[in-house]
């Protein structure tokens, strides 16, 4: 193969004193960027079709007005204008955050969990770790059904073991004052499972040695926790916050299943302390028929995804040790 | 580029829809000896099998057309349904309740009946419900209205004579505070929030109240006779002769009914197979009409039949929902169903359960007054519900939310 007949792709100037091998080695490295194109251009093309350009319909389609039946017209930022004037909006936007923060306390419980599951010797691990991952693998639906019922105010069995101490329990889901906070520890109980597992494999992925090491400085367990496994846990802590905080924000199932009952969860009196933004998003595109502005609240959900992860990301450099 | 897409889209379908609503240029195109097979969207398992029957008797009278009964759960009917009508996918013909119709009318979906219906064999506010901008859209199928399903064994322990057809507010408030025990969780009655037809659009129309003007343009709840008929619940809920919203909330007042806590629960004709299902309220319970307020009146509702504008068989479509619509397909509705709409069909519906004066449910068809609907129901049916939370829970006076809740409809029809 001669140098003349090779069309000239690259941009470079060929002018080196060993064009010819360079550009062999080019052309190389070419084909072998295009095999690994290819191989991801199944999963690309997915992501393009069923990710990306709804993102981008949506964000079109927050500048229009919908008819129930398709068919919109242009109405520029005025969805936005009633987003920042609408009083419901900052209600969910700031459960959802409420939800969110607290939800974050599944971690610190999750690291506590997998360092009692890591340890040596222990016996019917297997069985712990099930019962821990039990509810992960649950339909959520099933969850909130199950909680419901636990927290019935007049039924449930969390109201009759409060009663067996004298306490008179109340309406769990249904009281604005105790609402919200029930479904965290829903939320908490449901997702330490998910995190527990990743902080087993984080643990198991510390080397031994770093423990023998502190032993012969004469590091107790506590001291060994604090300056050995914490550290070291921190990559992993850092992955599951981020997963966490994206998914709280996403909160639905539960809030739909849980705050709502035969009559539908607008008429739960704690319904305005539960509303999550993806359920008011709901509401507006599936129940009364506002598209655009269904497409505007879930824009707006973006942006907030977007800047607490990005805060996340800035401020790792702060507590994240990479081994 | 896409804004001008969008446009181009929404012309066409104006067009397209333009076109089929006059329904004249595709029936003439159609062959009527060609074999047709319809599809029928219902949302009601236990009415299938029905509805199964009513198609083979249809096939048997026009052996060319074939139905197909499709079954969607209520939960998803209208979300599905939305989205086929969208997708150009809808059903040939379909079910349509009264807080969907005008929506659906409106924007062109459902066509208007081809115009030789004899509407006069169904109740007259349930033809009303399905007529829009004057014309009749669909012929009701079946109807339901509301009465007060009583315990009689918590009637006895307080050696309480059962409710008199003629008995007032008065009556039912006196007998619901005889019948309460707050302590051993006991309630005359239970003020449900959320199924505005059994409790508050009765109550509103029989203190003389209205939901929304005739006309769809006002909201009627800063009328003082409408919220004469909101209070009518709220001040139960202050007298304890029902549960708080809070325990109405964990545990739904039908629940509470078929538990024994409930002893007078403001029901429909639906809720007959319930009843007499359930292990505890059967032979337990009896039916009486609605007390009467200012006047006697129940909020009556029914299914209708439709046609979507889409369909490619419209002739076809029509020929089958007159014959829903008919004396014969009413009788055997009547036998296994719900309350045939069609006059004089309904004497099987009444005898399939002869311990109950089911008869209340129909002799109250006379006072009758047809569900508030509007072109866009469910986005103020949010808003009920977002503002009466609050007259209900006590945080603000009945009369408060409900001027607030007429403001926030009013805007909102404004937009219609």
């Amino acid at each position: 193969m001669t140098v003349t007949t090779t069309p000239q792709r690259d941009t470079l100037p060929a002018r080196a004193p060993t064009a010819a091998a360079g550009q062999q080695r080019r052309r190389g490295r070419l084909k072998e960027a295009l095999w690994g194109y290819a191989f991801i251009a199944p999963t690309g093309l997915g992501i393009a079709v069923f990710y990306l350009w709804p993102v981008l319909q949506t964000a079109y389609f927050s500048l229009t007005e919908w008819g129930a039946f398709g068919g919109h017209t242009w109405t520029g930022l005025d969805n936005y204008r009633r987003l920042s004037s609408d009083p419901e909006v900052g209600r969910a936007l700031v459960n959802t955050l409420t939800y969110t923060g607290l939800g974050l306390l599944s971690i610190p419980l999750a690291i506590g969990f997998a360092v009692l599951l890591n340890r040596k010797g222990m016996r019917f691990v297997g069985f712990y770790r099930t019962l821990f991952f039990l509810p992960v693998v649950t339909m959520p639906v099933a969850i909130a059904m199950v909680w419901r019922w636990l927290y019935n105010g007049d039924y449930g069995l969390t109201n009759y073991l409060l009663s067996l101490i004298g306490i008179d329990g109340p309406n769990w889901v249904a009281d604005p004052a105790t609402a919200l906070y029930a479904l965290v520890v829903v939320g908490v109980w449901s997702s330490v499972g998910y995190n527990l597992i990743i902080f087993l494999a984080g643990l198991q992925a510390i080397p031994k040695e770093y423990y023998e090491a502190a032993a012969i400085d004469g590091a107790g367990p506590f001291r060994q926790f604090i300056s050995v496994t914490l550290p070291l846990l921190s990559p992993t802590a850092f992955f599951v916050s981020v997963v966490s905080v994206i998914g709280s924000l996403q909160l639905f199932d539960l809030v739909y299943v849980m705050a709502g009952s035969g009559a539908g969860a607008r008429a739960n009196p704690a319904f305005p302390r539960l509303e999550t933004v993806v359920q008011l998003f709901y509401d507006r595109a599936f129940v009364t028929n506002d598209r655009g502005y269904a497409a505007a609240i879930v824009m707006m959900l973006l942006l907030v995804i977007v800047v607490l992860t990005a805060v996340q990301f800035r401020f790792q450099k702060r507590w994240v040790h990479y081994a | 580029m896409s804004k001008r897409l969008g446009a181009v889209a929404l012309a066409t379908l104006l067009a397209v829809s333009a076109c089929s609503g006059g329904g004249d240029g595709k029936a003439a195109a159609t062959d009527p000896n060609a074999k047709v097979t319809l599809s029928y969207g219902v949302w009601d398992a236990n009415q299938k099998p029905v509805m199964e029957t009513l198609a083979g008797e249809f096939t048997k009278t026009h052996p060319n057309i074939t139905v197909q009964v499709q079954l969607t759960p209520w939960a998803d009917y209208w979300t599905k349904l939305k989205a086929a009508v969208t997708g150009g996918a809808a059903p040939d013909v379909f079910w349509m309740n009264g807080p969907n119709f005008q929506l659906y009318a409106s924007n062109k979906v459902i066509a208007p009946m081809p115009g030789d219906a004899d509407l006069s064999v169904y109740p007259k506010p349930l033809t009303d419900l399905y007529t829009f901008e004057g014309k009749p859209y669909g012929l009701p199928k079946d109807m339901d209205t509301v009465a007060v399903w009583y315990n009689k064994v918590l009637f006895d322990a307080k050696k309480l004579p059962y409710p008199k057809d003629d008995w007032t507010w008065a009556d039912f408030t006196e007998t619901a505070a005889k019948l309460s025990d707050p302590a051993k969780g006991v309630y005359g009655t239970a003020a449900q929030l959320g199924s505005f037809q059994e409790y508050q659009y009765d109550t509103i129309a029989q203190a003389g109240g209205y939901v929304i003007s005739p006309d769809g343009k006002k909201s009627g709840y800063g009328d003082p006779k409408t919220i004469a008929g909101l209070k009518f619940w709220t001040d139960l809920i202050e007298q304890k002769s029902s549960p708080d919203l809070k325990t109405m909330t964990d545990t739904t007042p039908i629940q509470l009914f078929e538990a024994g806590k409930i002893a007078m629960y403001w029901g429909g004709s639906w809720n007959v197979s319930e009843f007499t299902a359930n292990s505890y309220t059967k032979g337990k319970v009896d039916v009486a009409p609605l007390p009467r307020g200012e006047k006697q009146a129940t909020v009556i509702h029914g299914v209708a039949n439709v046609v979507s504008t889409k369909t490619a068989h419209p002739d076809q479509a029509w020929e089958f929902v007159r014959f829903l619509g008919s004396r014969q397909a009413a009788e055997i509705l009547g036998q296994k169903g719900p309350i045939p709409a069609y006059d004089g069909t309904q004497t099987a519906w009444v005898k399939a359960h002869p311990e109950l004066k089911l008869q209340t449910f129909l002799d109250s068809v006379s006072y009758a007054v047809p569900f508030p609907v509007s072109k866009n129901t469910a986005a103020w049916n949010e808003a009920e519900l977002t503002y009466l939370t609050k007259a209900w829970t006590g945080e603000v006076p009945t009369d408060k939310a409900a001027t607030e809740l007429a403001q926030a409809m009013d805007a909102m029809l404004a937009k219609e």
